[in-house]
């Protein structure tokens, strides 16, 4: 089968293990990260996963992109010590504070100005985020389709790959025409571990950095002020509860008045 | 001067932090109840490229120095102190093959010994002791173009685990015994562990005998040249064994201080945290204390190590590391079971077994007073 160009993207997130130490800066509304050290997103590690995968099998390239400041650096060294052969880090202080359109376009434009590409995936959704939107956003940006929550993924011939999508009600499998954009769950596979023999190879690989001139990008629709939403406050909701103990002379009579208390009628109901 | 660990530096920590979190903490329980190293648990250090890490690439290695395997280790062992002395000891009983064996012995050890096919060991120390090698017993005669080997070494780690060691044997008898170091490994008949050490602490990872019983080596497996074994020894012990054992103990330090840390945040005590305790305080200060000062010691002595410094001058430096890592790691340790309370000593909450490894790691390599004479000859210039 022909080799595949295939884009990875990754976000550099707080590690979920020190998920306790996580504040919320009460101005800004954003996450603290300072002090928890951050990992590749868990999900987009399958995503890297499936795409080296993909490669081990049939040939081709795995370049990856994040938007991320300058300290995403040892991020991007890592998704090549993990089987990626080229890394795009998208740094510029004027993408800080991007919500997920803004940040979509940065990771679009990245992608075409680095050429061809036959399939991008992406984790399904961001540990610290959880929008679960870039991976459609950028698809419509590039103009292609999209398929989301893809559990497995298997390439049938040069343009075509099968794959399973899973929510609540049903299991679908689809065949799907390249290019297209995937977001894959965790369950699409069992990422490799990070191995002193990745980190060896990584040493030939090379990461580049690109901003916002390299990029061309109109500055009204990136970073803070070219996010269409903006978070206006956050807090953790009430979740406290309280207990009323129903009494009455009959079961009957206790659940008339639990009736009577969520409001349903009993009009009608058989006595 | 630069105290920063390189990008590929902090690469290395992080996948030996993650090997250790995800492999080896699950299986900690299942090492304090057996006395041998979990059968897997090499062969998945082999596929994560942490049984090469001294290995050159063209052998099959990773190769990332004494500082990338301080860091494998370090990380191993804040999980479990007993797996990392067991990698560190693979290293250490490699380490002779890299630098003084023949081409012939590389070819045949080295691929192996970076994936898991062999695990190897050093064997020098005998009843009498290990830290004065020239009263040893053991013998290797020559036969043609092989030698015969008899004796008995003990306090091995990895006795059992290992299926390849170096050997130091003397090979002439007289005023001024000569001592020859070789490669052997478990196919070689009469090469086979002996008795097994019940320990205090490091449960889960063998200890004991080897025995060697008209044990046959091929001329080739003569490490450096007949003649030459204590130089090889000294090496290897010098240059991985006694900088292991401090790797040991500053994953041991780094592992109390974390315990202690979150149980004095959980702990409530006359209605707050006794994190708010001022003796709680100085204890939790002075563990950070040990902490820091022993990894500055152990890094730069790795570092001076990775600099190719000569053995005799790298010695006292990392004497001193080792000294001042263990006794750290003996403090930091029982700080965190005092912290704790009765809690300190109930298994489940592992300082106990912290205590108890440290105290295995202060013997190990060299005991805390051998690293105190080195130290003490460097600083009074006696020969």
């Amino acid at each position: 089968m022909q080799p595949l160009q295939i884009a990875i993207c990754v976000k550099p997130v707080p590690d979920p293990k020190e998920s306790t130490q996580l504040q919320i800066n009460p101005t800004t509304k954003t996450l603290v990260r300072k002090g928890i050290p951050l990992v590749i997103n868990p999900m987009d590690r399958n995503a890297l996963e499936a795409g080296v995968k993909l490669k081990e099998a049939n040939g081709g390239k795995v370049t990856v992109f994040s938007m991320s400041p300058p300290e995403g650096e040892l991020t991007m060294l890592e998704t090549l010590a993990l089987g990626a052969d080229e890394a795009i880090l998208l740094s510029d202080l004027i993408f800080a504070g991007g919500d997920t359109l803004a940040t979509a376009r940065v990771l679009a434009a990245g992608i075409k100005a680095q050429g061809n590409w036959d399939l991008v995936i992406c984790g399904a959704e961001s540990f610290d985020g959880g929008t679960a939107q870039v991976g459609a956003q950028l698809a419509v940006l590039l103009g292609t389709p999209w398929i989301t929550r893809v559990s497995h993924l298997k390439r049938v011939d040069d343009k075509h790959l099968l794959v399973t999508v899973e929510d609540e009600v049903e299991q679908r499998e689809l065949l799907v025409q390249l290019p297209v954009v995937l977001t894959v769950e965790s369950v699409v596979n069992q990422a490799r571990p990070l191995s002193l023999w990745g980190i060896v190879e990584a040493r030939n690989k090379k990461i580049t950095v690109y901003n916002a001139d390299t990029l061309k990008l109109d500055q009204k629709g990136i970073g803070l002020d070219g996010s269409p939403t903006q978070t206006r406050d956050l807090f953790a909701p009430d979740a406290s509860r309280e207990a009323e103990i129903l009494t009455g002379d009959s079961p009957q009579q206790i659940a008339n008045q639990l009736l009577d208390k969520i409001g349903w009628s009993r009009k009608g109901a058989a006595n | 001067m630069n105290f920063q660990f390189s990008p590929e530096q902090e690469l290395i920590r992080k996948a030996a932090r993650e090997f250790a979190e995800e492999v080896v903490r699950p299986r900690v329980q299942e090492m304090e109840e057996g006395q041998y190293i979990l059968d897997d648990l090499f062969r998945l250090m082999g596929e994560v490229g942490f049984l090469g890490v001294l290995i050159p690439q063209e052998y099959g290695g990773t190769n990332l120095g004494t500082l990338g395997a301080v860091l494998v280790v370090e990380e191993i062992s804040r999980i479990s102190a007993a797996l990392g002395t067991g990698l560190q000891v693979h290293c250490l009983g490699l380490l002779p093959v890299v630098k003084f064996a023949t081409p012939a012995c590389k070819e045949k050890y080295l691929p192996g010994l970076a994936t898991g096919k062999y695990i190897a060991t050093g064997s020098i120390t005998e009843a009498s002791g290990g830290s004065d090698p020239t009263t040893m017993s053991t013998v290797a005669v020559q036969d043609g173009d092989s030698w015969v080997i008899n004796g008995r070494k003990c306090f091995i780690t990895l006795n059992k685990t290992a299926n390849t060691t170096w050997v130091t044997t003397c090979t002439k008898e007289g005023k001024r015994r000569e001592f020859t170091t070789f490669f052997v490994d478990k196919s070689m008949e009469g090469y086979k562990e002996g008795r097994l050490e019940n320990k205090t602490g490091m449960h889960g990872l063998d200890n004991g005998e080897v025995v060697f019983k008209n044990c046959r080596v091929p001329d080739t497996n003569v490490l450096l040249g007949v003649g030459r074994g204590l130089p090889v020894a000294l090496t290897a012990i010098g240059r991985m064994g006694r900088m292991g054992m401090a790797c040991a103990a500053l994953g041991t330090i780094q592992a109390s201080l974390e315990a202690a840390v979150k149980f004095a945040n959980e702990r409530v005590l006359y209605g707050r945290p006794i994190a708010y305790l001022q003796g709680v305080q100085f204890k939790i200060a002075e563990m950070a204390y040990l902490l820091e000062t022993s990894r500055l010691l152990v890094y730069k002595a790795a570092w001076l190590t990775d600099q190719n410094m000569p053995d005799a001058e790298l010695a006292p430096k990392v004497a001193m590391a080792k000294y001042v890592a263990t006794q750290s790691a003996i403090k930091a340790s029982d700080l965190a079971v005092e912290i704790l309370g009765g809690y300190g000593v109930v298994r489940e909450y592992n300082t106990e077994r912290y205590l108890r490894d440290a105290r295995m790691i202060w013997a190990a390599a060299g005991t805390g007073d051998i690293m105190q004479l080195t130290v003490a000859r460097e600083a009074l210039k006696l020969k």
